[in-house]
């Protein structure tokens, strides 16, 4: 199995993931993939931490899997939120340049 | 406990009585309602100050007849979310005329104070450290400008029906 | 239009106040994310897939110029430059950042504008038909008693934390533009025999998970009673809705599970222990009715010339003239429908470019009105027959003409997976592939009126419960799977669409549309008989029949 952790940024609401401790980053390809589900439920309990710090909101693991070299959500909904809107592909992380193409 | 009345933290003179304890004489003893319902022939006659605390879904037609025998109730909001006791607190206070403390215990935080005065609640029973904290600073409301009659001491303005301001 | 005065200013001043001061808190950690959400939720601001949403409040749909250039404004310097027009005559901005947003609601007070209650479990922006005021089969105009509700609910001390959210709708006319039997509360205006002016009273309907049609509960309320006969049923929604499930919570729930006549007793009982202070004092409901009277519009004759001619001579203005003008009260008016609907495009998105121009065509040919419809359009009320080519013309310049209001690809349709974190599918590519295949030409126009509206998810934002076709996005095994509803209709005469059998593919679905489409035209008995007639007089067995007997069967 593998899992990323992501959540929402407190001041703009932009979606990160999960590094490492107090780390986030604004790009899926930068997360952190986490194999064994220890190491999950460690990774939530720093994520709570950040909560209480007043950093991210709402974080939560879902499952990804590696197509190609690159962090891939296995479910749809994670893809979009990874990606963007698949109507506009001008806005959201697509189209900021990180080397993301726009497919879902 | 600290206790916030008419805006100043106050010596609490009142408790929850505990279970299977006998009400004081000095009285001062919340008492839950069910409590009430099922001893108040024990109180004929007695005039021992007494509280009773109501819950998001107490059937206020139970007690309205008792009214006058409390000096205080106490609504308890379990989740500050929940809003029946606004719905109980007007009530008890526009319909059915009750003139003792309506006192807000449970879920009670600084946002919610203003809302729940304006429908008659007159002291905030403050568990929450934040809120404790803003208003041992004086924080005070930052509202003066309200759109519709409620229980509160408040004075209309112009013309319409509906708006008030705090007297 | 309602004008603030100094109170009305001051409120929604404080208001900002408050909330600037609740941000702050939280963002310095005095507030928990538990304790923030409420006050959050109670200013618009919600948290989805991509970013934070804010939702303005537009009162019953009606906006000036001014205030639309503010939008389009704050849609420049706070967001991605546009914004996106709901299904309750809202707006809302999809990328504002939680620190900036007390400086949008600042811009917002300036002219008059608030996201107060969009959001929450409270009473909600109360809607009124898109045409109020202005409309020829209107017999009152239901925008004032929209205002005096919207004020009455604002920041409502004992209905700030009701079990869910509580939506009301107004409307002044036969014909139901506001769907208000599918509101919490619906409010028609009517008289009686003697003339005098009240309401019949709608309570219970709904969509969402369970959609339901609303119950008549009184059949004459006199206007005068509207304030405390609203406060009796949303006590006893307070009191006794339920609060141990969100999914049970709405008042049609209670209204279901209680019972028709217990509910009308309770409600009734409520009312009648009211004290006068809410009652409407008459020359107070004048003074607001003030606000609404019409423009003073110059006199014109019924017929324009300019305007036939060029009906004569240019078959697109035509066309739009068909489709997009609705009869007006005042001889030698129409009323304007711009469709934010483009063939393939998202519907009810404008650019704040858009937004301007809409604007700037209000304010030089349209009195200073814009409303925004619940089908996710917007609106210029009060257009003279004579200047509707050169608004056309502006129109087409800005990619806001397209002839298709009321029409097949005049689609509602719900943000969806693409930006919202409640839902199961997507529906903008579903509305996008429709409107491309039937687009707002002669074929659309031969099929003639035929909502179709779409959700994402089963809380039916998208309204396809009364969609004539509906489709629902959900998802099963990880694949989007689309539900087609047939027969849903929010006018007055109100009816929840039938689930026509197995889901659709997203390959599929659009060929399934068109299947039910072609089944129609082979069904109708002329061009004048419309889509849900059609199906009101044939039945779902045909279109059953013709879906899943063909050969692309439908997954089962």
């Amino acid at each position: 199995m593998s899992q990323v952790i992501s959540a929402n940024r407190l001041t703009d609401g932009i979606v990160v993931f999960y590094q490492g401790p107090s780390k986030w980053a604004e790009f899926i390809d930068q997360a952190l993939v986490l194999t064994r589900p220890e190491d999950v439920e460690a990774a939530l309990l720093h994520a709570a931490k950040d909560v209480k710090a007043n950093v991210i909101v709402d974080p939560y693991a879902f499952d990804v899997t590696i197509q190609h070299e690159r962090i891939t959500p296995t479910h749809l909904r994670e893809k979009i939120r990874a990606q963007g809107p698949t109507v506009h592909l001008d806005h959201g992380k697509q189209a900021q340049s990180h080397g993301m193409t726009g497919n879902v | 406990m600290p206790v916030f009345k008419n805006g100043h933290f106050i010596d609490d003179q009142w408790r929850m009585i505990a279970e299977g304890e006998d009400v004081p004489p000095s009285g001062h003893v919340i008492l839950p309602l069910e409590w009430w319902l099922a001893e108040r022939g024990a109180f004929e006659g007695s005039h021992v100050p007494l509280g009773v605390k109501i819950e998001p879904d107490t059937q206020l037609a139970a007690m309205v007849d008792d009214l006058s025998r409390f000096s205080l109730i106490a609504i308890h909001f379990p989740k500050f979310g929940d809003g029946r006791g606004y719905s109980h607190a007007r009530l008890l206070r526009e319909r059915y005329g009750f003139k003792g403390e309506l006192r807000a215990v449970g879920d009670v935080l600084i946002d919610q104070l203003q809302v729940m005065s304006r429908c008659g609640i007159d002291a905030f029973d403050i568990t929450d450290p934040a809120t404790e904290k803003a208003l041992r600073q004086g924080h005070s409301p930052l509202v003066t400008h309200f759109y519709q009659p409620a229980a509160a001491h408040e004075i209309p303005v112009g013309t319409r029906s509906w708006a008030r301001r705090p007297a | 239009m309602y004008r603030y005065d100094e109170f009305d200013a001051a409120f929604v001043k404080e208001r900002v106040s408050q909330f600037r001061d609740q941000v702050e808190r939280r963002l310095q950690g005095d507030l928990t994310e538990d304790q923030f959400r409420i006050h959050r939720l109670m200013n618009g601001v919600y948290l989805q897939l991509h970013a934070y949403m804010l939702r303005i409040a537009i009162p019953y749909g009606a906006l000036s110029s001014r205030q639309m250039r503010k939008l389009a404004h704050i849609g420049r310097v706070f967001d991605r430059g546009y914004g996106h027009f709901t299904t309750r005559q809202n707006l809302q901005f999809n990328w504002p950042a939680l620190k900036d947003i007390p400086a949008i609601l600042d811009e917002l007070a300036q002219v008059e504008m608030h996201a107060l209650q969009t959001s929450g479990n409270c009473i909600r922006n109360v809607t009124a038909d898109h045409f109020a005021g202005a409309a020829a089969d209107e017999h009152d105009d239901p925008r004032p008693y929209a205002e005096i509700l919207r004020q009455w609910s604002s920041i409502h001390p004992e209905f700030t934390y009701l079990p869910r959210k509580f939506k009301i709708a107004v409307t002044g006319a036969e014909k139901d533009r506001a769907a208000i039997q599918v509101h919490d509360i619906g409010y028609q205006l009517k008289r009686n025999e003697q003339g005098e002016l009240g309401m019949a009273v709608y309570v219970g309907g709904g969509q969402g998970r369970t959609p339901m049609v609303a119950l008549k509960i009184r059949d004459f309320l006199p206007v005068k009673d509207m304030l405390s006969y609203t406060e009796a049923i949303v006590r006893v929604y307070n009191l006794e809705g339920r609060r141990d499930n969100k999914y049970k919570a709405r008042i049609k729930i209670l209204v279901h599970e209680t019972g028709a006549e217990a509910i009308r007793q309770k409600v009734e009982d409520e009312f009648a222990k009211r004290d006068d202070v809410l009652t409407l004092p008459h020359d107070e409901i004048e003074r607001i009715k003030a606000y609404f009277k019409p423009p003073v519009l110059a006199q014109r004759e019924a017929r324009s010339q300019t305007f036939d001619a060029r009906r004569q001579s240019d078959p697109a203005f035509a066309a739009f003239v068909k489709s997009n003008l609705f009869a007006h009260k005042i001889d030698g008016y129409g009323i304007v429908t711009i469709s934010l609907k483009p063939i393939g495009g998202i519907p009810g998105d404008a650019t704040s470019d858009q937004m301007d121009v809409v604007a700037d065509l209000a304010e030089r040919y349209g009195h200073d009105e814009i409303r925004v419809s619940h089908e996710q359009n917007l609106v210029l009320p009060y257009v003279a027959l004579d200047d509707v080519p050169a608004v056309y013309d502006h129109l087409v310049k800005a990619q806001l003409a397209t002839a298709n209001a009321g029409l097949i690809s005049d689609i509602i349709c719900c943000p969806g997976l693409d930006f919202c974190s409640l839902a199961t599918a997507r529906s903008i590519p579903i509305a996008q592939r429709l409107s491309e295949h039937f687009g707002a030409g002669e074929k659309a126009r031969d099929i003639g009126g035929l909502k179709i509206k779409i959700s994402g998810c089963i809380n039916a934002c998208g309204h396809h419960h009364v969609g004539h076709i509906g489709i629902l996005g959900l998802e099963r095994k990880g694949i989007e799977t689309y539900q087609l509803t047939l027969g849903g209709s929010g006018d007055e005469i109100c009816t929840v669409g039938s689930i026509t059998g197995p889901g659709f593919s997203s390959d599929q679905i659009i060929d399934a549309v068109d299947c039910v489409v072609n089944t129609y035209l082979n069904l109708r008995t002329s061009a004048e008989e419309s889509f849900i007639d059609t199906y009101r007089r044939v039945g779902m067995a045909p279109f059953k029949k013709v879906l899943y007997e063909r050969d692309t069967g439908a997954d089962i």
